[in-house]
């Protein structure tokens, strides 16, 4: 091996599934081993059929839907309002000096601390989940994008004045189209985060949702069907990354090396 | 009259964090008649790039004015084109939509646009490339798609900070033959900013020379070589006249400029 000397793409699929080998391997050792009780960890076969079984009997793909729906729905609210905002903020200065604080602050208020209180005020329906969700990604979104929009690179922007563009030219065609790849890597970045708090608001106060099966079988005792949610979640995870990374590497081709 | 009139022009960047400011330039006073091709020579950091950054109205004199055709410039306009050093091209638009920037900024028809943008394209020898990204041409390349960009909106003057600076040698001449032939053809008001002494002789009709920081107009040379110039033109004695008396010019001013750390 050499420093930074590119794989095949084969081998790079390769060693990628290899390592999910070695991951399941080292699980099935060292639970059908008897190295760890199956009260703590169901073995990789027991988390199978008990995903078998959430499918079959207890219809758990509504979950599934009902989660993914929340995660979107709340990224997608966090987005409409946090891209625009994030744009208006890197390209306007007074505007970022205005809202600039007070999105630093709120930042790091943890959404999982606002779910009594959103479930005071919204109740444990959808309204409270996509709040969750939106807390959560909302105000990091905002700084991101601003911090991307403002990072223009400044000889293109002055490029653009000498060809006669004015104000609102300078951000729809040169703010705007420099900073599109980069937001839209932002939006895949915070998409993964969404998935972390439609848990948490599952976890809490939910009757249905991935999250609340995972609350239910921890009363049962039930390690495989917990595992085998968490595995769902991952996949759904890499199947959005993977479908956000082709849309990018499509909608941005000037981009690619 | 002139085209261009620098009246007084200076520029000091105020110290941060309590040091002391920097005069960029000295008040400067330079007139640009219509059709000259004046070459700003000086060494690194003489304060020519800011001068022409000025006129551009990309960056304020500190006192001083710049007049346009007896209009003081106030802000950047499409009326003086510019190519700079660094690659500018806009990455996200192909080498014609990056030529049409400025005729769309003007909200010009497609047809009209595509016409004028094809006629410099030719021009500037990049047929065949009108569909490619930035990312996908050579420094040359670019730099011509930067030329025609400028020349396609038809600027009163053309601005050009060491455009070729970045090119190498081969890369660089056949590009100071491509733009001094355009020049020769269209006779476009030309300010070009560099700090090599052939490159000046050979392209402009005169050469102001600036002493190191601060900067300032230390000798205004006429360059009159006959037009038009063909490359072979670099060998001969007259060439070679000119060449040792602005070698001589800047020796001193590289000198102190060196000596500043520059």
């Amino acid at each position: 091996m050499k420093p930074l000397v590119p794989v095949s793409p084969a081998a790079k699929v390769a060693l990628g599934v290899a390592f999910f080998g070695v991951f399941f391997a080292a699980w099935a050792v060292a639970t059908m081993g008897g190295f760890v009780s199956p009260t703590f960890l169901a073995d990789p076969l027991a988390m199978l059929g008990a995903g078998w079984r959430l499918l079959v009997v207890h219809g758990f793909y509504r979950d599934i839907g009902v989660t993914i729906w929340r995660v979107f729905g709340g990224f997608l609210l966090a987005a409409l309002i946090g891209v625009p905002l994030g744009i208006l903020m890197g390209a306007y200065k007074p505007i970022e000096a205005f809202f600039e604080p007070f999105v630093s602050f709120a930042r790091y208020l943890p959404a999982s601390g606002f779910i009594p209180l959103l479930i005071l005020w919204a109740g444990i329906g959808e309204a409270q989940k996509l709040l969750v969700i939106f807390i959560g990604s909302f105000f990091q979104l905002v700084l991101m994008v601003a911090v991307i929009v403002g990072s223009t690179r400044r000889d293109l922007v002055e490029a653009a004045y000498t060809l006669g563009a004015r104000a609102g030219g300078i951000v729809r065609r040169v703010l705007l189209p420099s900073s599109a790849p980069d937001i839209a890597e932002t939006l895949r970045l915070v998409l993964g985060w969404a998935w972390t708090y439609v848990i948490v608001a599952e976890l809490i106060g939910a009757s249905s949702g991935i999250g609340h099966m995972i609350t239910d079988s921890q009363a049962l005792l039930d390690t495989g069907q917990i595992i085998f949610g968490i595995v769902v979640i991952g996949l759904i995870g890499l199947v959005s990354d993977y479908l956000f990374k082709m849309a990018n590497q499509w909608l941005f081709p000037w981009r690619l090396a | 009259m002139s085209r261009l009139l620098i009246d007084g022009v200076s520029r000091i960047f105020p110290g941060l964090g309590g040091r002391p400011a920097t005069r960029a330039l000295e008040p400067t006073s330079l007139a640009v008649a219509d059709n000259d091709f004046i070459c700003l020579l000086g060494p690194s950091g003489c304060g020519k790039s800011t001068l022409l950054r000025i006129v551009a109205g990309l960056d304020r004199p500190s006192a001083g004015r710049v007049l346009l055709d007896g209009v003081a410039v106030t802000g950047p306009g499409s009326d003086r084109g510019m190519v700079f050093q660094s690659y500018t091209l806009f990455p996200w638009l192909t080498v014609k939509e990056n030529i049409c920037f400025g005729l769309r900024e003007k909200g010009m028809p497609a047809a009209e646009q595509a016409h004028l943008a094809g006629h410099y394209i030719d021009r500037v020898g990049l047929g065949g490339f009108e569909h490619h990204f930035p990312r996908m041409l050579s420094g040359g390349m670019q730099q011509r798609t930067a030329l025609a960009r400028a020349l396609v909106n038809d600027p009163k003057i053309l601005l050009l900070d060491e455009p070729f600076g970045a090119l190498d040698n081969q890369t660089r001449a056949l590009m100071q033959e491509l733009l001094l032939g355009i020049w020769e053809a269209d006779r476009k008001t030309v300010l070009f900013v560099t700090h090599d002494i052939d490159e000046a002789i050979f392209m402009a009709n005169r050469v102001a020379v600036m002493t190191a920081r601060p900067g300032r107009i230390k000798s205004d040379i006429w360059v009159t070589l006959p037009h038009p110039r063909h490359y072979t033109i670099k060998t001969t004695s007259e060439f070679s006249v000119y060449k040792a008396r602005l070698t001589e010019e800047i020796r001193d001013e590289s000198i102190r400029a060196l000596a500043m750390g520059a």
